[in-house]
């Protein structure tokens, strides 16, 4: 039996023992976030880059309840359509928090929030010049990972399926290829609805899950939170192991041998 | 007494007194500047120096902190 607890991912020179990467939007409150954050197992949250509200300067804030102390944030670009206003936010991020490593999100379009690589490529270029760390949400597609990796991206984190459609991972083949390709981490980023789903980006080889809504949306969001970890976990051993060869028709598990 | 100084603050116009700098003028809105970052006029205003930069008519300012996203 293979020691798990050694099981760790490093990303950027950071070392990480959970695989799962969760979103803190779309809560009911701040205490049911931070509660699914707890039962996720997470070591890094993504978070968002927002002006403050001036008119009530005394209204609790994320950092009240989830301590970015002990839980990495990894601040994202969401809502950013162009590698100015993206790079811009992450300025400011960097300002706000200090931290290097970041999330780079830069969308096409509303309606499908699909990424527009060539903006997210120039961003990711230059966010890597100025010293940032940029974890890469991209399309599923073998070359614009390496291209962002040869660009500097620290990990290449492709769609499962739309941000926020918990349609689960909709190519197989292509996040397969992406993770034999690629030398940084990749992690699936948005599209898993289900446990299953998150087993299946581990089982495909990818290195952990990104999620938001998944949890957020759930009837119980903190038990599907656990519902994640588990599933993460699963997936990873189950990559890990090696999953036995398919065959066309039936196979006995008892022996033949002996039979009255 | 000189005139107010008039800024745009995320947006919004807002007066102060003049000789302000970005340091009063964050603690005037009630805000404790560990937990926020500054642009001014387009360009990052370092936390180490709110206190040294003095405000002038016309500024525009964003104040931004960390919010709930995916």
């Amino acid at each position: 039996m293979t020691d798990t607890a050694a099981d760790t991912w490093t990303v950027a020179g950071r070392t990480f023992r959970s695989r799962l990467i969760v979103g803190t939007g779309k809560y009911k409150d701040f205490e049911q976030n931070a509660a699914a954050v707890e039962a996720s197992g997470a070591e890094i949250v993504t978070v968002a880059v927002r002006r403050v509200n001036v008119s009530d300067p005394k209204a609790p804030m994320l950092t009240d309840y989830i301590d970015p102390q002990k839980i990495t944030y990894l601040p994202n670009t969401a809502g950013c359509f162009t590698a100015d206003d993206a790079i811009r936010t992450l300025r400011l991020a960097r300002e706000a928090g200090g931290w290097d490593l970041v999330k780079l999100e830069v969308l096409g379009e509303a309606r499908t929030l699909y990424p527009d690589m060539r903006e997210t490529l120039k961003a990711t270029e230059i966010l890597a010049k100025e010293g940032f760390l940029p974890m890469v949400y991209c399309v599923d597609d073998p070359i614009a990972a390496r291209q962002l990796e040869e660009a500097g991206a620290v990990a290449v984190m492709p769609l499962g399926a739309p941000i926020g459609s918990g349609l689960g991972i909709q190519n197989k083949v292509t996040v397969r290829l992406i993770v034999e390709g690629a030398k940084v981490p990749v992690l699936v980023d948005a599209g898993v609805g289900t446990a299953s789903e998150a087993a299946v980006a581990m089982e495909l080889g990818c290195d952990g899950v990104l999620m938001n809504t998944a949890i957020a949306e759930a009837r119980d969001p903190i038990r599907m939170a656990r519902a994640m970890k588990l599933a993460v976990e699963a997936g990873r051993d189950a990559y890990l192991a090696g999953r036995m060869a398919q065959r066309r028709y039936a196979d006995p598990s008892s022996p033949l041998a002996g039979l009255i | 007494m000189a005139a107010e100084l008039s800024l745009i603050v995320n947006g919004e116009p807002r007066r102060v007194a003049p000789g302000s700098s970005i340091a009063d003028l964050v603690a005037g809105i009630g805000l404790d500047p560990k937990k926020v970052a500054v642009e001014h006029n387009g360009e990052i205003a370092p936390r180490s120096t709110l206190a040294d930069v003095a405000l002038s008519d016309g500024d525009v300012l964003e104040i931004v902190h960390f919010v709930g996203g995916g």
